[in-house]
């Protein structure tokens, strides 16, 4: 085999699995609905100042608790601030968070476990033993106590729920690497005088993105919800941002007198973290032909 | 018998020490500090060193750790910073609390999960399968907080069925169960979700099984078959994603224990961070990591017991 | 899949498409083609009065529970016994079959006994409610040579004692010669001939009989080169219009192509479907 050839294999074979993957999801009716939401949030995050006539921020202390009516939507908070304004502009703080946090466990994550899975033996077990040690720390306590001591603030956040997340990249991407390490193609680059890490990057790597990627979609509608939790125990994003967690925790304290408050910015929680959840799940199926199979 | 459990205990120790070495560095590096938060923003500098030294935060990292490891292997966890009471005492009077919440959920979850997820499996892409898995999706896709927020709205502040929070006694008293039944259920509902789901997968799989063709060559009614036959066998891989989801649990716990004011470690936990007790975050982590531990062995021992082919070796 | 029709547990999307099933009970006729396959009166025949035992021994087996455990649990769902007289009848009926220690062996998994052992528990489990009728599918070919031959003498030996037909689906000539009273082949699901196993043997009139003798070995004489059948089998979708042998047969016609020829009697006793 020459080198040519097993550079060529995997594209190849990337091209084809990923064809056949679009055209599972065009198929699949929950793909689309996560698709159109994710494309939904994507513009009204871009588009925020465009779509309202408010500022997420400045108060008004002429319009306080108003119920939802034709100027506002959605009411207004205790501040007098337009709640669909805070909704639009959250979009992006719930966006930001949920793809940082993604970026950072797979770094992380998926460093690991390609180092765990390629090099094996004493690396591997240490790197093993230490996901098993993280897995024993409830994920919220670990989450809080991180996001707690370094105190509260956004950055903070995507640092906390990243903590949490990574150790399911590194199982994932370890378990695909014991799977192709062995196969022809990697041992013929080895075989040529490959770097380890070339060999990693170019010949391994690839192979592992499926459920990787698939992983990814959901993981960033479980990293929103964790956000959102930790700035509604007041560990997060801090007042007055228009984060959705943050709102929240503000309606708690109003549910008797202005239901909206501790409403709406749940919906648009729910609606972000379905959205991908659906996309996920689809890809999840499509990436994968053995579960579909299950599925029908 | 004896052995094996005492190999796990052993193996105890190790994941309990790097937990806690995790958990004090974290606490070290980070910044703030548990004496400005005691004294106020204004106290003034010889009041706070004078404190701090007494405290013994003035010591570098590995003595301060070297010091509460000692501690915590004579059977002490210190004294809360905050409260100034022994963590051990702090913790012992909220730990019956979150295990109360979390043993309730848990059964829910079981005593729901298993029969929607063999209806869903049975009944494999019929209406009923296909409305319960998107409920599922639905159900974990929202905020737990949220969820116990709009319950709180609904059962409690509009209809007055249910207490809007706090604990009203132990479980097995009709005041107890009256407040433990909005966070019970929504911690529990949402392990429903997650576990039907496996249990669907699990089911799917067993049913196109040889053994379950002879249970029915047999004449054994269908409900035997599923039920007794299959489910037996189904549960086997379940039982491990159980072990996985009491975590997730303890997890959510935390945050509706928040939500309700219920008188639980979670709570205490978030207060404890926020005041920067560290001794009292530490004693906390620790627990919450031995029960997920113990959890854990638990759910081996059960997978034993229900897969025979394990018991022998 | 036609011994599964007939206990009624075609596994979906499967179904019965035709025929009729008509099993004797007491002097009436059931006609179990109609009846609901999840209904009371089949259950009361499975495992009472029509029993079954499958390929594999192994897998067939509940592996979560005891071989005991499996064999009372269909006694005590067909005979009107206590569970002391089921365990009496369980550790009876395995003795039966050759299985030493039956008192011990009851408490043990499917995956503690050998594969031999194994098929020997199912035949106990099968017989355990004395059957009319016991559907043994291909119950030797997943077995060990020296087991398959000590297997099927242990249900000859039985079918005597307990007065059941055996109704045995097998590729193995060896296993029909030695067995069987009654022949029937079939091919693609469709029946090409029956008759007594001599003529079968001696005097195959169908092609694919002809040719299933052809391509076995022969101990009498060595100078005969074996012949197979040509072709193979084809898949589902391609099933081949008119008779459903004619694409392998070694002379076919144009009738062949265009009907499928009925089965008719040629000589007493002997059914045959082919146009010539």
């Amino acid at each position: 085999m020459t080198a040519l050839d097993s550079k060529a294999r995997p594209r190849d074979f990337t091209d084809s699995y990923l064809r056949t993957a679009v055209r599972r999801m065009k198929k699949d009716k929950a793909a689309v609905a996560g698709t159109f939401i994710i494309g939904l949030l994507i513009l009204v995050a871009l588009a925020a100042p465009l779509l309202t006539k408010y500022d997420p921020l400045e108060q008004n202390y002429d319009e306080l608790l108003l119920p939802p009516s034709a100027s506002h939507p959605l009411g207004t908070d205790q501040y007098g601030r337009d709640l669909l304004t805070r909704i639009i502009y959250g979009c992006r703080y719930a966006l930001l968070i949920g793809v940082g946090v993604v970026i950072i466990q797979f770094l992380v994550g998926v460093s690991l476990g390609l180092i765990a899975g390629y090099f094996g033996g004493s690396v591997e077990s240490a790197i093993m033993r230490l996901t098993d040690v993280m897995l024993s720390i409830p994920s919220v306590v670990l989450a809080v106590t991180i996001a707690g001591f370094l105190g509260g603030g956004i950055q903070n956040v995507i640092i906390a729920v990243s903590a949490i997340g990574w150790r399911a990249y590194t199982r994932l991407v370890r378990a695909e690497v014991l799977a192709i390490k062995e196969k022809a193609f990697v041992e013929a680059a080895r075989a040529i005088g490959c770097g380890h890490l070339r060999i990693i990057l170019r010949h391994i790597l690839p192979y592992t993105m499926g459920p990787v990627i698939a992983y990814s979609s959901l993981a960033v509608g479980i990293s929103i919800l964790w956000a959102a939790a930790l700035s509604f125990l007041g560990l997060g994003a801090q007042p007055p941002t228009p984060e959705w967690g943050a709102m929240l925790a503000d309606g708690r304290e109003y549910m008797m007198d202005a239901w909206w408050i501790a409403t709406f910015p749940g919906l648009a929680i729910m609606f972000t973290v379905l959205g991908f959840n659906f996309f996920g799940d689809a890809l999840r199926n499509a990436l994968d032909p053995k579960m579909e199979r299950e599925r029908r | 018998m004896g052995n094996y459990l005492l190999r796990r205990f052993i193996l105890l120790i190790p994941v309990l020490l790097i937990v806690s070495i995790l958990i004090s560095s974290l606490i070290y590096f980070s910044p703030g500090d548990p004496v400005r938060v005691m004294l106020g923003l204004r106290a003034n500098e010889e009041a706070v060193a004078k404190i701090r030294a007494e405290l013994g935060l003035d010591k570098p990292y590995y003595i301060r750790y070297w010091k509460w490891l000692k501690n915590v292997l004579q059977g002490n966890l210190g004294r809360s910073l905050q409260r100034n009471e022994p963590v051990l005492q702090l913790i012992a009077e909220r730990l019956p609390a979150t295990i109360e919440m979390t043993f309730f959920a848990l059964m829910v979850a079981v005593l729901l999960a298993i029969p929607a997820g063999v209806i869903s499996a049975t009944r494999a892409n019929t209406w009923v399968d296909n409305l319960l898995s998107f409920l599922s999706l639905f159900w974990i896709s929202m905020p737990g907080f949220w969820i116990a927020m709009i319950a709180i709205m609904l059962f409690s502040l509009k209809m007055g069925l249910l207490p809007i929070s706090g604990r009203g006694g132990p479980l097995w008293t009709a005041e107890g169960l009256r407040y433990l039944a909005l966070p019970g259920l929504i911690l529990g509902i949402r392990q429903v979700a997650i576990i039907s789901r496996l249990v669907r997968a699990g089911m799917l799989e067993t049913l196109s099984e040889d053994y379950v063709r002879t249970a029915r060559s047999k004449g054994l009614s269908e409900r035997i078959v599923i039920y007794k036959h299959a489910l037996r066998n189904a549960m086997i891989p379940t039982v491990t994603i159980f072990g996985l989801q009491i975590p997730e649990l303890l997890s959510l716990s935390v945050i509706i224990e928040t939500v309700f004011a219920w008188p639980g470690m979670g709570r205490m936990l978030v207060d404890a961070v926020l005041k920067r007790d560290y001794t009292l975050v530490q004693g906390i982590v620790l627990v919450y990591a031995l029960i997920v531990i113990l959890m854990n062995l638990i759910v081996d021992l059960l997978y034993s017991y229900i897969d025979p082919r394990i018991k022998n070796e | 899949m036609t011994a599964l029709a007939i206990m009624r547990l075609v596994p979906p999307p499967g179904k019965i498409v035709g025929g009729e099933i008509l099993y004797y009970q007491n002097d009436r006729i059931i006609p179990l083609h109609q009846l609901d396959p999840k209904g009371r009166k089949i259950r009361s025949i499975r495992g009472n009065e029509i029993a079954m035992i499958f390929q594999e021994p192994m897998t067939s087996f509940n592996p979560v529970f005891t071989i005991g455990h499996q064999i009372m649990e269909t006694i005590l769902l067909h005979q009107k016994v206590g569970k002391k007289e089921a365990q009496e009848r369980t550790i009876e009926i395995l003795r039966k079959v050759g299985i030493p220690m039956p008192e011990r062996r009851i408490d043990d998994y499917p995956h503690q006994l050998s594969g031999g052992m194994c098929q020997r528990a199912m035949i106990a489990m099968a017989l355990s409610c004395r059957p009319a009728l016991l559907i043994a599918d291909e119950p030797t070919t997943a077995l060990d040579v020296t087991i398959q031959a000590q297997v099927l003498e242990l249900m000859m030996a039985l079918k005597e004692e307990f007065g059941t037909s055996i109704m045995i689906i097998t590729h193995d000539l060896g296993v029909v010669a030695g067995m069987a009273d009654e022949v029937v082949v079939m091919y693609l699901g469709h029946i090409v001939e029956k008759s007594d196993v001599r003529r079968i043997f001696h005097d195959p009139k169908h092609p694919y009989t002809q040719g299933l003798m052809q391509s076995r070995p022969s101990i009498i004489s060595h100078t005969q080169h074996l012949k197979p059948i040509r072709g193979t089998i084809p898949e589902p979708y391609d099933i081949p219009k008119g008779c459903p042998f004619q694409p392998r047969c070694s002379m076919p016609s144009r009738r062949c192509e265009m009907e499928k020829p009925p089965l008719v009697e040629v000589e007493r006793g002997h059914f045959v479907a082919c146009w010539h």
